[in-house]
């Protein structure tokens, strides 16, 4: 895990605090900005991955199945994915 | 074998920069820059000089193209002066925070408006504290050898910073002097090849330049200063090493027949060769006076000042620039401020001068240190004086 | 909808090199784009963004969303600054500082940050020739700031520098044609894109890299915050910018126009403008206007790719 920023005192900084974990924003959770979630309905899924290419997150991958899941720890919830599923496999239900 | 030949300065820096191997060059013209750029282009052009030249469309450019190339791990060189600097400005701070180990002459110039092609050193004052390391050359020989042992400087991986070598405008740049040029092979010798530490490589992706939060933002700024501060000791070793290896030294504050002398004059790049002969008059007439070339600007030499001035009463400084409305001349101001902590110090007596080409020739500044002694017997509380205008 | 466009996981790359964590707000199409583009780039690239959303949301530090091997320095410099990695990657190669693997440079940058600020330098790099792919990420305001306008905010669009109020409709300039600029460098390479057609965006991500020599793209990103829309209508809006002819996806290849999605029959700008907050000021004098002013302007487009059709032929 990448210490917070906060915690990091001056001589942790790399030359010019450069970063040297790529991709390390993923430890770095979005879904608790929500406050919808989508609900992927298998039976209507036909894989086809379309909602997976249009969330800006790219936090929808398919499953062991190769039926496609968000990851609610990223999902922050727009709906696009419901939006644009063609066979409306995807609701968008209120978060609590 | 080393030959001393008669050479323009801005000649002597296009070789240096040969002798460098650098690899990119990215530059804008201005005057009196030009010679230098001219001249490296023309290297390339003939496969003397193994080198991507960008010419780019504006100094914000230029240096922006720097900062990419050095980002890739590569020897990188420009030139600018004046509006070309400023127009820099905003760049600078970023190479030298992200590290990257640019090298770049400026050809001191004076700022618009009124437009003036010519030396003096507000351009220089304008970027002081965009975090480069800062040398003045004060003649052709010490600026051919600063190139060099500004590449060395900046590419340790102690520093890592980027570095300007300074020269007067035409005072400078335009002059025939006699230089030693260095062979390519003693170069070598002096001069390993660069590797940067962490360069953009897909085979290991870093992020540069990153957004620093409230949270963040000052320990990055204090690793810059701990870092800069300490180049210091790395620029010492590399002159002392450049001196046993060539047998010319350079020191960040060089003092001329100071020794007893109660009223010494400061000045930086090519006019304390000019205040070298006054001096050496007026020592001929009885007179105790001597000269300080402040020769290292950033970081700035705090020791080895107050070590030079220990002995003076009186501490005349020249600054080639104005800082409105303000105390003066930005160099006396710092130099008051290096020196206000010490129990004993000399009164510092700002001169400003010099502007936009203007020559101080040696009586002038016979007249300066005769001056100087009489606002400093007169104990007057004035700021500063600008020199030679008329009222 | 394209018409590939069905069992995507088959047809392009798994790797994510912009990784999820990042802070960009929700359904922003900039960061859709962004990841799409990255897609088509593969692993041996260089991005060189400029300041601007994407930068923000991407780097706090100590936190990257970056895989690729990315700097940022400055808002207006991006193409300068990747003219020196280009320029800098070629002389190293040439001189066997580093081994001679292709790598392809790629500069980022919005709206403003091209159109805008970034022109000068944008057009030196590209007038220089330089070998890299420059991405203009279109969101039509500067965002990062506050939705202020910028040249290719829309007429009529409400920002918070051109604010539609009693005496005015907001942008009274017409969007800046930033794509016909580039493509008057002579360039060989110009291209606009969209992330509600990832597949067309991908195939010109690709193929402007590619391309020896300078190649843009112009990609529209639909900015919720911005726009004043619903984050779930940003695919769709940007579906209908194409298909009313607001934003038609074309391609310029060595100066030849080609449009990658036709559309025969285009739909009413009005069905386009009323989803978006910023329009919503528009009388139907000024939609009718608007519609006008995309009549010609796709009129135009459409004769120049029959002209190109006829010199291929
Ligand atoms: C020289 C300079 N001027 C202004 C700014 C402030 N600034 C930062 S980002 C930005 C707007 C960016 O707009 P755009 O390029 O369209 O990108 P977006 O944020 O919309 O993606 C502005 C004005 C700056 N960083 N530097
Ligand atoms: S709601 Fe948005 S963020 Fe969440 S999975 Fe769907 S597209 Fe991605
Ligand atoms: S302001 Fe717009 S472009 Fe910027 S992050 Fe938010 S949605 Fe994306
Ligand atoms: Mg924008």
């Amino acid at each position: 895990m990448t210490k917070p920023g906060g915690e990091l005192t001056w001589k942790d900084l790399e030359i010019g605090a450069v970063m040297t974990e790529p991709g390390n924003a993923s430890q770095y959770q979005t879904g608790d900005w929500r406050t919808q979630r989508p609900v992927h309905e298998h039976s209507r899924c036909i894989k086809c991955g379309l909602c997976a290419i249009f969330c800006p997150e790219g936090c929808i991958e398919p499953n062991e199945e190769g039926f496609f899941e968000a990851n609610l720890f990223y999902c922050k919830g727009c709906g696009i994915c419901a939006r644009e599923c063609w066979t409306k496999a995807i609701t968008m239900v209120e978060e609590e | 074998m080393t030959q001393r030949v008669g050479i323009e300065v801005s000649r002597s820096i296009a070789i240096a920069v040969k002798l460098a191997n650098v690899d990119v060059v990215s530059a804008y013209p201005i005057t009196p820059q030009t010679h230098i750029v001219e001249d490296i282009s023309e290297l390339v052009a003939n496969g003397e000089l193994d080198a991507s030249y960008i010419p780019v469309e504006s100094e914000h450019s230029a240096m922006s193209a720097c900062l990419g190339a050095s980002a890739v791990g590569a020897r990188t060189f420009t030139a600018t002066a004046g509006q070309g600097l400023e127009l820099m400005h905003e760049v600078l701070y970023v190479a030298s925070f992200m590290r990257l180990p640019i090298v770049m002459a400026v050809a001191d110039r004076a700022l618009s408006a009124p437009i003036s092609i010519w030396g003096d050193h507000s351009d220089v004052m304008a970027v002081r504290d965009t975090g480069w390391i800062q040398i003045f050359a004060a003649n052709g020989q010490e600026t051919f050898d600063n190139v060099l042992c500004a590449f060395r400087i900046a590419e340790d991986r102690r520093v890592l910073l980027p570095v300007m070598i300074h020269l007067d405008g035409f005072q400078l740049t335009h002059v025939i002097e006699p230089i030693y040029i260095l062979e390519s092979s003693e170069v070598d010798k002096f001069l390993p090849p660069h590797e940067y530490p962490l360069p953009l490589d897909p085979d290991r992706p870093i992020t540069m330049g990153g957004l620093a939060p409230p949270n963040i933002y000052t320990e990055t700024k204090k690793a810059q200063q701990v870092n800069l501060t300490a180049a210091k000791e790395v620029i010492l070793q590399a002159w002392k090493e450049f001196g046993d290896i060539f047998g010319r030294y350079y020191s960040p504050v060089e003092s001329y027949r100071c020794e007893g002398a109660k009223v010494i004059l400061l000045a930086m790049g090519s006019f304390s060769e000019t205040a070298m002969s006054a001096v050496d008059s007026m020592r001929e007439e009885g007179k105790e006076v001597g000269l300080i070339k402040l020769c290292l600007w950033r970081p700035f030499p705090f020791a080895e000042l107050r070590q030079a001035v220990k002995d003076a009463d009186t501490l005349l400084v020249l600054d080639r620039a104005l800082s409105f409305g303000g105390p003066g001349g930005p160099v006396a101001s710092e130099i008051r401020s290096a020196l206000y902590g010490l129990d004993k110090r000399p009164k510092v007596i700002g001169f400003v001068g010099g502007l936009g080409g203007r020559v101080i020739s040696p009586s002038g500044f016979r007249e300066i240190i005769n001056r100087g002694i009489e606002i400093s017997q007169a104990g007057s509380e004035q700021e500063f004086e600008m020199f030679g205008v008329r009222e | 909808m394209e018409k590939y466009a069905v069992f995507v996981p088959k047809l392009i790359a798994k790797r994510e090199s912009f990784a999820p964590g990042h802070r960009a707000c929700v359904g922003c199409g900039e960061a859709l784009a962004v990841r799409q583009a990255c897609k088509a780039l593969g692993r041996d690239a260089i991005i060189v963004n400029a300041t601007g959303c994407m930068e923000v949301i991407a780097t706090p530090i100590p936190y990257t969303s970056w895989r690729l091997p990315w700097i940022h320095t400055l808002f207006e410099n991006a193409a300068a600054t990747a003219s020196g990695v280009e320029a800098g990657l070629k002389a190293m190669v040439r001189k066997g500082k580093r081994p001679a693997k292709e790598i392809r440079v790629v500069a980022m940058a919005g709206d403003g940050g091209t159109s805008d600020i970034g022109l000068q330098a944008l057009s030196g790099a590209l007038e220089r020739g330089h070998d890299f792919l420059y991405i203009c990420f279109d969101n039509e305001a500067y965002m990062n700031t506050g939705i202020q306008r910028s040249s290719a905010t829309p007429y009529g669009a409400s920002t918070t520098t051109a604010p539609a109020g009693k005496l005015s409709i907001g942008q009274v300039t017409w969007k800046k044609n930033m794509p016909a600029i580039a493509a008057a460098h002579d360039i060989p390479y110009v291209a606009t894109a969209c992330p509600s057609y990832p597949f067309d965006l991908m195939a010109k991500v690709e193929k402007g890299v590619s391309t020896p020599g300078p190649a843009y793209i112009h990609i529209l990103s639909v900015c919720p915050t911005g726009w004043r829309c619903a984050p779930d209508l940003t695919v769709r809006i940007g579906r209908l910018a194409v298909e009313t002819g607001i934003f038609p996806l074309y391609e310029i290849e060595n100066g030849k126009y080609k449009l990658t999605i036709d559309v025969p029959q285009l739909r009413p700008v009005r069905d386009y403008l009323k989803l978006q907050g910023r329009f919503r000021h528009l009388s139907e004098e000024k939609v009718l206007e608007i519609q006008n002013r995309v009549n010609v302007d796709y009129a135009r487009l459409k004769e120049k790719v029959a002209c190109s059709q006829k010199l291929n032929s």
